[in-house]
């Protein structure tokens, strides 16, 4: 298993899981906010549409669908 | 930075890039760059770390146990020269020269706007099985699988695998144009016994033809879905919605290299040579027909690379049945007018830039109304709301700019 | 047929002012835009109204200019995204302060204000810029707009008027009489205004245009990671060298929160792809200004063509000798900034008006005179 904290709560996901993933199994749909301030998620699932973006250990703007949840790591979203 | 030389390129660790790779390297010095973490591509991405397919699983293997160079995570972002490709990877800049570089760039999802899509819990059809496959749980969830193609059926059997319950698959199609397909498969048998299974797999699951998603309903996230058929509208409360309308060629790569496009698609030779001397392409971006298609494209593309022209030819015949089969399933699943008049006035268009339909009918092509609007110049590069604006109003999509995808500024 | 008052050439920046000026004029107007409305050294600038001080007469047009930038805003659309950032003018040692000085009392003695920043009141400006930098100059007054909605709107207003604007075809050439297009069409003019940019001086032979290419990078959005157009002193330097390719760094901050990055100058390169040696060097000059750039994700590089002349200043007014002539062109990288007082000078000499400033230092007949 893999321990992170998404928006600071503690998360233990299965090895192999993505980012998105481990935010979505968290009840968390709410990835970032747009330009507009509408709560947005991931669509495309395989990196090219840019909805799923997210800070990851303090970088933001990453897209969570294309990277793997790793121990310690600290994820942020706009919700 | 990293400079790597090799004799073949391959671009996309897909279908058609590993059978590309794995056909070149009995002659060639090959390498294959991949944007994901394993290679499978999309058809076949790897369900946490592991292959569900036996052929994908053999191919992948068979890559990556041979002399061949597998870069993953690597994002190409540029053509910096005719025969060099810069790309991203963790360790940063990469520049890979190359002799012959063959386009296995794969397809994405074409989504079409419509009140309500951009709710969290929409996803595409092929999107929600990606993400499943990364781990998000959808058992006990209520979903609605909609758009067109066969994906939706592969897909809602995947989810009913995963103890998702499928309360309606919605198939814009009509049921007239869905028969003569289903007609044609007899020319395929393989391809009918894998029908047939997915229909048993999806026995009590309502399934609709002439039936698309009209409008997506909730406070922050999906609740409801309207689905419209024949005229009339009906209401289905879920928590996800799966919705994609056929899959879109990535030629973003052959673009910047000059290659001739036509309608979309990289226009290839018997070899798959495009219009650039040393420049191959294979599978989808060709013309989105398939893994088998992609397959034997691939394997022409490598053996043609690598100089192997008898063995490329001795693969025509089976290429081209495959295509066939491509281009009846692009007839079959031909998106119908009414999907043009789904979005209303603030219906959003273009996500990244939060530009709404109404805004862009004040323009007359894809250009203007991105330098007025900036629809198509969020990271997306345009990848989503191209597509849907070339079906809406028939706009060519606009030049190409480089990256091709969003890269950090130390390694332009 | 139609005999317009006016027949401008080219639906830039400067083409659409020179539209909104004349028709505002009461003159009838027809603009030929071979392209697209704004599309073209247009889009591919930055949308920085600066006031430059390396010559009375670039000081005197940027100036006036910038007044009617700002008596225009009111009315501008708000997604023409105009806003008063102002520019910081970096200094990174003590030999560049000194500048900084002088430039201060430059600014002063024309009557713009500017305040001097030291290392830390930079710093606390523009917390993104490294340490160790010497200080800077604050000019308040400078702003940043979205050029193509800028040239869309000043296009549109003039279209209200009853200009025509034709799109999509090219004139091949032009006279007293008015313009002859490629598919053979002419059309009538009393006067005809060259505002073809870099293309110009096909048009009018004997104008020393030279196409002067620029790489720009923009990033993702990034709220407040820049707050001022920053621009290194030296960058007139690079502005003015007149053969070897150089950089300069220039940062703006769009409304978007995306953060426009630039500057490269190359004279001789005629095609418009990416040359990644000279962007490579853009961006390293930047990231000694600004490290965290380094780590920004960049989604778009283009490039484009600055219409330069010899002594920088751009072509505006009545070509010697033609009469119904006029050119407005050759404004190199100030022409959204210089756009709004062009008009005015060339409305003015078409009607026999006065200018607010003197029109001679921009005479297209300066440099067609010595040959």
């Amino acid at each position: 298993m893999i321990d992170l904290r998404i928006n600071k709560l503690a998360v233990s996901v299965e090895d192999g899981t993505t980012v998105a993933a481990a935010i979505l199994a968290g009840g968390i749909g709410h990835f970032r906010s747009s330009t507009i301030g509408s709560p947005r998620g991931p669509l495309c699932g395989i990196g090219v549409c840019f909805e799923c973006r997210v800070t990851i250990d303090g970088v933001k703007l990453q897209r969570s669908c294309n990277v793997q949840a790793r121990d310690g790591m600290e994820v942020e979203t706009d919700d | 930075m990293t400079r790597v030389a090799t004799d073949i390129l391959v671009v996309g660790g897909g279908a058609a890039g590993l059978s590309a790779a794995l056909a070149a390297s009995a002659r060639a010095k090959v390498t294959v760059v991949d944007d994901n973490p394993l290679l499978g591509g999309q058809i076949w991405r790897a369900e946490m770390g592991k292959f569900n397919s036996p052929a994908a699983k053999g191919l992948v293997d068979a890559v990556n146990s041979g002399e061949i160079r597998v870069i993953n995570n690597a994002q190409v972002f540029a053509a910096a020269a005719r025969n060099t490709l810069l790309a991203e990877t963790a360790e940063g800049r990469s520049e890979i020269e190359f002799e012959k570089l063959i386009i296995a760039t794969g397809a994405r999802e074409r989504f079409l706007p419509f009140p309500g899509w951009t709710l969290p819990n929409v996803f595409g059809v092929g999107g929600l099985q990606a993400l499943v496959k990364g781990g998000v749980p959808v058992a006990g969830k209520r979903v609605v699988v909609a758009g067109t193609g066969p994906l939706l059926l592969a897909v809602a059997d995947y989810l009913r695998s995963k103890r998702a319950s499928v309360v309606a698959i919605a198939e814009q199609t009509s049921a007239s144009r869905l028969g003569g397909f289903a007609a044609s498969l007899f020319r395929s048998p393989s391809k009918l016994v894998q029908a047939a299974a997915l229909r048993a797999g999806l026995r009590g699951v309502p399934y609709s033809t002439d039936c698309w998603v009209s409008s997506a309903h909730g406070e922050k996230a999906l609740e409801q879905v309207e689905l419209k058929r024949k005229g009339r509208t009906s209401t289905i409360d879920c928590d996800i919605l799966a919705c994609g309308f056929n899959l879109v060629p990535n030629v973003e790569l052959a673009v910047p290299l000059g290659c001739e496009i036509t309608d979309g698609c990289v226009v290839v030779d018997k070899f798959q040579k495009t219009s650039i001397a040393n420049v191959f392409c294979a599978g989808e971006p060709t013309g989105v027909a398939g893994v088998d298609s992609s397959l034997v494209e691939g394997r022409i593309a490598g053996l043609a690379a690598a100089g192997d022209q008898d063995g490329a030819r001795s693969l025509f015949a089976k290429r081209d049945r495959a295509r066939r089969f491509g281009e009846a399933l692009n007839r079959a699943f031909a998106l119908r007018d009414e999907l043009k008049a789904l979005a209303d006035d603030d219906t959003i268009v273009c996500r990244c830039e939060d530009v709404a339909y109404g805004r862009l009918t004040e323009f007359e092509n894809f250009r203007d109304a991105k330098l007025q609007t900036r629809c198509g110049m969020g990271p997306c590069q345009g990848r989503i709301c191209g597509a849907a604006t070339e079906f809406l109003f028939g706009w060519k999509p606009g030049s190409v700019r480089p990256p091709i995808f969003p890269v950090k500024m130390e390694n332009l | 047929m139609t005999t317009f008052d006016a027949a401008i050439v080219g639906g830039g920046i400067v083409g659409a002012a020179c539209a909104d000026s004349l028709s505002a004029a009461g003159l009838s107007v027809c603009v030929i835009e071979a392209s697209g409305v704004g599309s073209g050294t247009t889009a591919a600038g930055m949308g920085h109204i600066v006031v430059m001080d390396d010559s009375e007469a670039q000081f005197a047009l940027t100036r006036y200019s910038q007044q009617l930038w700002h008596e225009l805003v009111t009315e501008l659309p708000t997604n023409a995204e105009f806003e008063i950032c102002g520019t910081i003018w970096i200094a990174t040692d003590s030999v560049e302060m000194s500048e900084v000085k002088r430039k201060q009392e430059s600014y002063s003695e024309h009557g713009v204000e500017s305040e001097i920043l030291d290392e830390s009141s930079l710093r606390t400006a523009e917390p993104n810029l490294r340490e160790g930098l010497a200080g800077g100059l604050l000019v308040r007054s400078d702003s940043v707009v979205y050029q193509p909605v800028a040239a869309r709107f000043l296009i549109d207003r003039a279209k209200r008027r009853g200009a025509d604007v034709i799109v999509g075809k090219r004139v091949i050439e032009i006279n007293g009489t008015g313009v002859k297009l490629a598919d053979g069409e002419f059309i009538e003019a009393k006067n005809v205004v060259n505002a073809a940019g870099s293309a110009a001086s096909d048009l009018s032979p004997g104008l020393k245009i030279v196409k002067r290419k620029g790489h720009l990078v923009i990033t993702e959005r990034y709220p407040n990671f820049a707050r001022h157009q920053l621009v290194e002193l030296g960058y007139l330097k690079s502005a003015h060298g007149k053969s070897a390719d150089s950089v300069a760094f220039n940062v703006q901050p769009r409304s978007t929160g995306q953060v426009l990055l630039g500057s490269s100058r190359q004279f001789g390169a005629e095609d418009g792809e990416i040359d990644y040696a000279i962007l490579r060097r853009m961006t390293s000059r930047a990231f000694e200004y600004m490290p965290l750039l380094r780590k920004l994700s960049a989604v778009r590089v283009w490039t484009g063509f600055r219409p330069a002349t010899p002594d920088n200043l751009p072509y505006i007014g009545k070509m010697p000798a033609q009469d119904g002539i006029y050119v407005a062109a050759g404004h190199e990288g100030l022409g959204i900034t210089t756009s709004l007082g062009t008009a005015r000078l060339i409305a003015d000499e078409i009607l026999g008006r006065d200018s607010a400033i003197s029109r001679e230092p921009y005479s297209p007949g300066r440099d067609l005179i010595e040959h």
